[in-house]
């Protein structure tokens, strides 16, 4: 592309903004991950608000609980060590869905799994614990968003595990066809963005919380 | 069994709802069997239910919209009626019913005309004007618009089973509450925008990843159609704000359902953040609803102008500067909460901000229009009497951005004046003219022109007379949803704008009757060529309706009016090159859009009555419908290169003809 | 062979792709891990301290989030500030850009009304 051929179909002497020749629509992965990006990002928007939720209604414990009185960090740090290794080994899942390595494909996606169920064992296992000590949603409002919110993760959490669950029978059923890593690749965005949704509960209402 | 579901559910003492619901079911009825016995079932599966075509699909949103339109304004009907004869009496509409009625019209008209009229237009158009097969995600598209027209069936049940919310059309706290709404009103508006809004928020999705990555050859962004930077600036909206409307819906329904306490009095829930939280999404929602209007102006003006849009750049500086700031304005929707000053001051500058954008806009439209060849069509109408009427609304709104201004005029009739002037002025009268000016590239011929300037002067007229008195009312004191009042000296005010909605209503039947005129007289309005208008833009390059697949080729564009350049070119050059045609894959019909719809109702339908059982079977069916897609073998299906080169021909042929009766201009 | 769209070009890349060697981008990841637990095993220490001057804490923590945000961001996500990937980029900053006005604004405005206004139940006693 010769600088000539810019000026001509650069009218209004733009420059920066015309990109050199718009090649045409992009390849499907891209249109694929980029349309799956702006829905993570819309997610990321629904979060914020049950985090505003959750800040405005900090204090309103209603003569119940606070926070500081009812987080366990110990259970808190475990829940983010099983999400934080099952982030990584995700990211093993995708080299080796890169390289069409089907063993090690599964065997990572199964560790991701097993480390996803073990983090919503823990969170169930708390709120239980939570609800059975009166401290439920229902008791006051700061405890109705604390629900909602980490709540909120947890539940995504669980659609991820029913989605990983998919694409482990996918493709041990049909390889890796094009679609399907299409698919896998939109998980794997998927599974990270739960992961850094979770570094700003854990931040913000645990640990913020208990110091408080 | 069946929850909290009982034959008492029906509203058999109560005639009104119970009449329209036995009217339009047996329209229904009727309509369906006529479809069936007439064999048309088959054709209507495959060619539109199924449909993943965004043209198709297109269509099918704005006739959603157009019947929804009806029923938001016999909603209308009933309220100005109300109001002309509850003068020191009850009137005959009680009000729980009233209540019902002004909450259904805000809600059918917000969610259920003006979203779907705008998406469904944008489907239409954009992949054409982009110059490419369809939108980034086909089959998602027909899940939104199934998804919608769920929410949209959803509200209509609760006429005749059950009840609607009593509460507005956004549904404030406490009296949403269980506590001070037990009923299933505010549970059926809750369900069917949590579905309704999953459709919007995928359609948003689509759009924005159509317009940023699915553009032909050399389509940079300064040489896309004006049309496609609203389209983008309106979805990102919708991509950014409907989350906001989901998350706060959500929380109420956790307090209805499971007793959570956001948004209730006791056990230290916060009204206020309710209000704080819907008018994030409040405001930038409107603007969704009228940047594509915007849009559709530009390019109507332009082509009946005969020129270029006039500032282009700042058109799109401007375009996206509504964008960003629009999320900077909203608690201007609640001044009067409670905020201190300086909360107020900075909410209520930016609100005045706002409005310059809007202004360069509109310079530039009349710059577009001055010293060019204007032809006074339908579409160029609506355009024009836009631009007045905006400009009015526009400035109602300047006012109510002044704090102490608003703290008189909140929840008055000037507001309501002044949002219908925006809305009806902005977005319908948009809407009107896109479906005007793009009703032949979708169907072939084109609308009564006679019938169409008298539905325009019609609704001018009826919107004047209609709203004009209202902001006098307003400033005499009278607040909105008031079922009967006492006061003498609204009385006047409120008959004329009685008489504006009668004129609206023959309005409205002038376009019904238009579409039926049209329709009949279709060969007599054929649009031969594809480009009726002497369009700018590449939609007008594709014949009319357009083939499934668009462009036979996909245009290689070298500036912006891409398709006038290539007239131009057209008329220098009348050689012929032999063209290489290729098979073309196009995305594969799918009931998949359909049948998630219809588990969506089921689900809403149960979560609304407590039917859990069903909640569940629906919850199961929607998932194996996802399972079931994500399983199929083939997604495309190959158009052979020799049905290509057929439709292809006929249109250049068609072309030809328009070319060479246009001479060398 | 063109699929519906008839496209051949890369034109930036899809969020999450990166190019390489295996062992490079097992490396990758194995970096962004090692950081996010420093930054994690530090954010538990400083909300459990008494080293560090109180009123700070929050503060560091937030930091410290937003820090490892950043590190999944860029070692598992793979955003760049490459030409590739200005969509990506352009895309979440405005992402970011409407969570803070939502967050922020939404914070502002209840600080605020609180200021203003009689708390709840107080309120409801005065409808009585």
């Amino acid at each position: 592309m010769t600088l000539t051929a810019v000026a001509r179909e650069d009218p209004h002497h733009l420059g920066v903004l015309v990109d050199v020749a718009h090649e045409g629509p992009a390849p499907k992965r891209i249109v694929t991950g980029f349309g799956f990006w702006i829905f993570l990002l819309s997610d990321i928007v629904m979060f914020s608000c049950f985090f505003a939720a959750y800040a405005v209604l900090l204090g309103r414990t209603a003569g119940g609980p606070s926070g500081a009185e009812l987080f366990n960090l110990h259970s808190v740090a475990l829940e983010t060590a099983c999400l934080l290794l099952s982030s990584f080994v995700c990211g093993m899942a995708s080299i080796a869905a890169d390289e069409r390595n089907h063993f090690w494909f599964q065997i990572a996606m199964a560790v991701t799994c097993v480390l996803g169920l073990a983090f919503l064992a823990i969170e169930f296992h708390e709120f239980a614990d939570l609800v059975a000590r009166g401290a439920g949603p229902t008791r006051s409002a700061f405890l109705s968003a604390f629900f909602t919110l980490v709540g909120c993760h947890g539940l995504h959490v669980s659609a991820g595990i029913l989605w990983l669950l998919t694409m482990m029978a996918q493709v041990f059923a049909k390889g890796f066809r094009a679609d399907i890593e299409r698919r896998f690749l939109c998980f794997a965005l998927f599974w990270h963005a739960l992961d850094i949704i979770w570094v700003a509960v854990f931040s913000v209402v645990y640990l913020i919380g208990s110091a408080a | 069994m069946f929850g909290k579901l009982t034959w008492a559910a029906i509203p058999i003492d109560q005639p009104i709802p119970l009449v329209a619901g036995a009217v339009v079911l047996v329209v229904i009825l009727a309509v369906i069997m006529w479809v069936v016995v007439k064999g048309h079932l088959p054709y209507l599966w495959q060619e539109w239910i199924t449909s993943v075509d965004h043209k198709r699909i297109g269509v099918m949103y704005t006739l959603l919209a157009m019947v929804m339109l009806l029923r938001g304004f016999s909603d209308a009907i009933l309220m100005r009626a109300q109001q002309s004869v509850a003068f020191q009496s009850q009137g005959f509409l009680p009000p729980e019913h009233y209540n019902q009625i002004f909450s259904a019209h805000g809600t059918i008209m917000i969610f259920f005309v003006g979203m779907p009229f705008v998406i469904g237009l944008m489907n239409l158009v954009v992949p054409l004007q982009l110059g490419v097969r369809d939108v980034a995600f086909p089959t998602l598209n027909s899940v939104g618009f199934w998804l919608t027209a769920t929410g949209a069936l959803l509200v209509n049940i609760s006429l005749v089973v059950g009840e609607f919310a009593r509460t507005g059309w956004l549904p404030y706290p406490p009296l949403s509450e269980l506590t001070y709404s037990p009923g299933v009103g505010v549970d059926y508006y809750l369900w069917s925008l949590q579905i309704s809004g999953v459709g919007t928020l995928v359609a948003g999705i689509n759009l924005v990843t159509t317009v940023l990555k699915i553009r032909t050859k050399g389509m940079n962004y300064m040489r896309m159609p004006m049309f496609c930077w609203t389209t983008l600036a309106s979805n990102l909206l919708i991509v950014a704000a409907f989350p906001i409307l989901t998350a706060t819906l959500a929380m109420l329904l956790l307090d209805r359902y499971l007793g959570f306490h956001f948004f209730t009095n006791e056990a230290g829930g916060n009204v206020m953040m309710f209000m704080n939280l819907i008018w994030a999404w409040g405001h930038p929602e409107v603007y969704i609803l009228v940047l594509p209007a915007f849009g559709i102006f530009s390019e109507v003006v332009s082509t009946f102008s005969g020129k270029p849009l006039f500032g282009y750049r700042s058109m799109v500086l401007a375009t996206m500067a509504i964008c960003i700031i629009s999320f900077m304005v909203w608690l201007h929707h609640f001044f009067t909460m409670g905020a201190g000053p300086t909360v107020n001051a900075v909410f209520g500058i930016a609100s005045m901000i706002i409005a310059v954008p809007t202004g360069v806009k509109i310079y530039n439209w009349l710059f577009t229009m001055f010293a060019g060849r204007i032809r006074f069509t339908t579409p160029m109408m609506w355009s024009t009497g836009f631009m007045v009427t905006f400009a009015i609304g526009g400035l109602t709104g300047v006012l109510l951005a002044v704090p102490p201004a608003d703290f008189l005029l909140h929840n008055s009739l000037f507001l309501v004046a002044h949002f219908h002037n925006v809305i009806i002025g902005g977005v319908l009268f948009g809407a009107f003219a896109g479906y005007t000016y793009w009703f032949p590239k979708a169907f072939g011929f084109r609308l009564d022109e006679r019938l169409g300037m008298a539905a325009f002067w019609l609704w001018l007229s009826g919107f004047y007379l209609a709203f004009v008195p209202l902001y006098a009312v307003g400033f005499l004191g009278m607040t909105r949803r008031m079922q009967h009042y006492d006061i003498e000296v609204w009385r006047p005010w409120l008959m004329v704008a009685s008489i504006g909605a009668m004129l609206i209503l023959i309005a409205i039947i002038c376009q019904v009757l238009q579409l039926a005129v049209s329709i009949r007289n279709r060969e007599a309005l054929r649009d031969t060529t594809g480009d009726p208008w002497d369009g700018r833009s590449l939609e007008w390059a594709t014949s009319s309706p357009p083939p499934a697949f668009n462009f036979a080729f996909l245009p290689d564009v070298t500036g912006e009016d891409a398709y006038w350049a290539i007239k131009r070119h057209a008329t220098l050059e009348a050689s012929e090159k032999p063209r290489d045609y290729q098979p073309i894959e196009m995305p594969r019909n799918s009931p998949t859009g359909f049948v998630c719809a219809f588990f969506a109702t089921v689900m809403g339908f149960a979560l609304i009555w407590h039917i859990w059982w069903m909640v569940v079977a629906g919850f199961i069916g929607a998932f194996s419908t996802f399972v079931v897609f994500a399983w199929r073998d083939y997604d495309e299906y190959e158009i052979p290169a020799e049905e290509v080169a057929r439709i292809d021909r006929a249109n250049l042929a068609a072309r030809r003809e328009l070319v060479t009766a246009a001479g060398g201009s | 062979m063109s699929d519906i769209h008839g496209l051949r070009h890369q034109a930036g890349l899809a969020p999450g792709d990166e190019g390489g060697s295996v062992g490079l981008r097992v490396l990758v990841y194995l970096v962004g891990l090692g950081l996010a637990v420093l930054l994690t095993v530090t954010s538990f220490f400083v909300a459990g301290t008494d080293l560090v001057w109180q009123p700070s804490i929050p503060v560091a923590i937030v930091v410290l989030a937003i820090a490892q945000m950043g590190v999944h961001l860029v070692f598992f996500l793979h955003i760049t500030t490459g030409p590739d990937n200005t969509n990506n980029v352009m895309a979440l900053a405005f992402g970011l850009l409407i969570v803070f006005l939502v967050i922020g604004g939404s914070l502002w405005i209840m600080a605020n009304l609180d200021q203003n206004m009689l708390p709840t139940d107080q309120l409801m006693l005065m409808q009585r």
